[in-house]
């Protein structure tokens, strides 16, 4: 088993979600098994191999930096899961003085 | 009128002839919904007044003269490709209230075109999973056998088609997300190379393999839907400055090319069932008469899917870290930011999507990116070399598109790295960029469909089109399934 409770708890938290002691558990036995199965790709000789991020061979297209104004800020707004006016709330993200 | 019978382009001479109207064939769609899709479940969203409207318009437009390409036909839509002001869901609850702000390029595309959108089609959550079980809301079924699946993630496109209810789809592959759902329902699907058609509005899954192609009942019904999607566009940084040639035309001039065609090793291997195997065998008999058939070796197949399931998790890790509960989507109650995050992504998404993110975020994470992330990264390089190469000696690729025919719901649900597998064969597509496409060749003897996949090198997407035209014509075979000849 390449993967430990402890460890999946930490990825868990770096991936910012949270699970129950069952599906931590769970998701170690299935995450171990892919890793597993991930292993076979070691036996590839890569040493001489550049990767590949991206299938075109295609250079960053540059453009002059306009502000446009989109077209519809009511759509995107109307969206959101709480609004005041046209500001978004979150719980609080500063302590009081 | 047979309405099992009608093609896209067929029903369009019915339009330009003014034998049926935009209306009516809206009206008629609408019907056919109502009466299949409750035991099919491709749709998950169906705005009967919108429908109509569109229908009306597009009759308005054809009177004044001004008929696009597609007007007044009725297309569905993967519900990960925003239509501006109705619902994109992903089949995620995270997104069960989302609605899209903006149009999609190839939405705007269709929609200049004169295209009449019937609805928003089932998928795999954000595009995840071969079965479309893996929807937040139900999961669709296949019209050739309800107890099987359609395949997926496109599952509710490739069933909106088959079972004619609409005249074509858009949907996008991934992993081989349009192409193993069409051999499972029996219809043409096809991946374009990636960067020939604009991302722009689809929710991003895995960035570097992403890419929308069309569902149709037939190859020259494909080849428009292509003709109109694809093309350059500001809006996608990916997108491929070329002028796409008009496919319509390509097919058609190609009716008797002679292609080198390459039939690898590795797919018709251990493990591809015997009835597929068959019926491929005897299309490469066809394909012989006009064709050199040569073998080829793909030698890192066996590592495709691998390296897959490290890079395309790897990806939605990162583009669904947008996903927290604050601008858009589901919001968990909680008293801080971090707990908001936390609850509103663990209540708003469903499994495999978390197995996903959790795995890629592993690839990704301090101590481990050299091993899983780069190291597949350069693998993907061997899988794109593999077709390099095979590509100096031939025209294109045929092979098999799934290893086995559509399985029944539930049947591999509970492992993963099963459900992995149905995608063996179209992943290296992916990984390498080029462009493939599904044909439906045969029935097994339970009266499932068989298909066979075409891949060409990239922007040779005329090309594979050429000969799936060619093969379809020689075959001359209909797929329409059971259910709807009641």
């Amino acid at each position: 088993m390449p993967l430990t409770l402890d460890e999946v708890k930490k990825i868990a938290h770096l991936a910012r979600l949270e699970f129950s002691e069952e599906e931590i558990l769970l998701y170690t036995q299935e995450l171990s098994k892919i890793l597993d199965y991930f292993q076979e790709l070691q036996k590839v000789d890569t040493s001489s191999v550049s990767p590949t991020f991206h299938p075109l061979k295609k250079k960053t297209p540059f453009r002059e930096d306009e502000v446009k104004e989109f077209y519809n800020r009511k759509g995107l707004l109307e969206n959101a899961p709480e609004l005041k006016e046209t500001s978004i709330i979150v719980p609080k993200v500063v302590k009081a003085p | 009128m047979d309405f099992n019978e009608l093609t896209l382009i067929s029903t369009l001479k019915l339009l330009e002839e003014g034998k049926i109207t935009s209306k009516e064939l809206a009206e008629i769609t609408l019907k056919r919904i109502k009466k299949y899709d409750s035991k099919l479940k491709a749709f998950l969203y169906v705005n009967e007044e919108w429908v109509l409207k569109q229908a009306e318009m597009a009759d308005q437009r054809r009177k004044e003269g001004k008929a696009g390409a597609l007007t007044g036909i009725p297309l569905s839509i993967k519900d990960n490709i925003h239509i501006e002001g109705h619902p994109t869901t992903c089949a995620s609850k995270i997104l069960a209230n989302y609605i899209a702000p903006y149009d999609a390029d190839v939405i705007e595309r269709l929609k200049t075109e004169g295209a009449v959108f019937i609805g928003k089609t089932n998928l795999d959550e954000f595009a995840m999973g071969s079965s479309t079980e893996n929807s937040g809301f139900f999961p669709t079924r296949n019209p050739w056998d309800l107890e099987r699946v359609p395949g997926g993630s496109s599952g509710g496109s490739a069933v909106s088609v088959s079972a004619r209810l609409g005249l074509g789809s858009l949907g996008s592959d991934t992993g081989g997300s349009i192409r193993q759902p069409a051999a499972f329902c029996g219809v043409v699907g096809m991946k374009p190379t990636y960067g020939l058609v604009s991302r722009f509005g689809l929710v991003a899954f895995a960035s570097s393999l992403d890419q929308i192609g069309p569902f149709a009942l037939n190859v020259e019904d494909l080849a428009l839907l292509l003709k109109v999607i694809a093309g350059p566009t500001p809006k996608d940084s990916t997108s491929a400055e070329i002028t796409p040639p008009d496919f319509t035309k390509a097919i058609q001039e190609n009716l008797k090319t002679s292609y080198r065609i390459g039939l690898p090793r590795e797919y018709f291997a251990e493990g591809l069932d015997p009835e597929i195997q068959k019926t491929l065998e005897e299309v490469i008999h066809i394909l012989k008469k006009r064709h050199t058939l040569k073998e080829i070796s793909l030698p890192h197949t066996k590592y495709a899917l691998a390296t897959y399931y490290i890079i395309a998790p790897a990806e939605a890790s990162s583009n669904l870290a947008r996903y927290d509960g604050v601008k858009y989507g589901f919001r968990a109650e909680a008293k801080t930011l971090l707990e908001m995050y936390k609850k509103s992504r663990a209540q708003g998404f469903g499994k495999e999507v978390k197995r996903r993110i959790m795995l890629g975020t592993y690839a990704l994470s301090a101590g481990y990116y050299d091993a899983y992330y780069l190291k597949a990264s350069k693998v993907r390089t061997l899988i794109k070399e593999d077709f390099d190469k095979a590509f100096q000696e031939v025209d294109l690729i045929f092979a098999p598109t799934t290893p086995t025919p559509p399985f029944k719901l539930g049947e591999k649900t509970a492992d993963p790295l099963q459900m992995y597998l149905s995608d063996i064969f179209t992943i290296p597509v992916n990984l390498a960029g080029i462009p493939a496409l599904n044909l439906p060749v045969g029935l097994t003897s339970q009266n499932l469909p068989i298909g066979a996949q075409i891949m060409g090198p990239n922007f040779k997407d005329d090309t594979v089109l050429s000969l799936a035209y060619q093969l379809e014509k020689e075959i001359s075979l209909k797929f329409i399934p059971p259910l709807i000849k009641e």
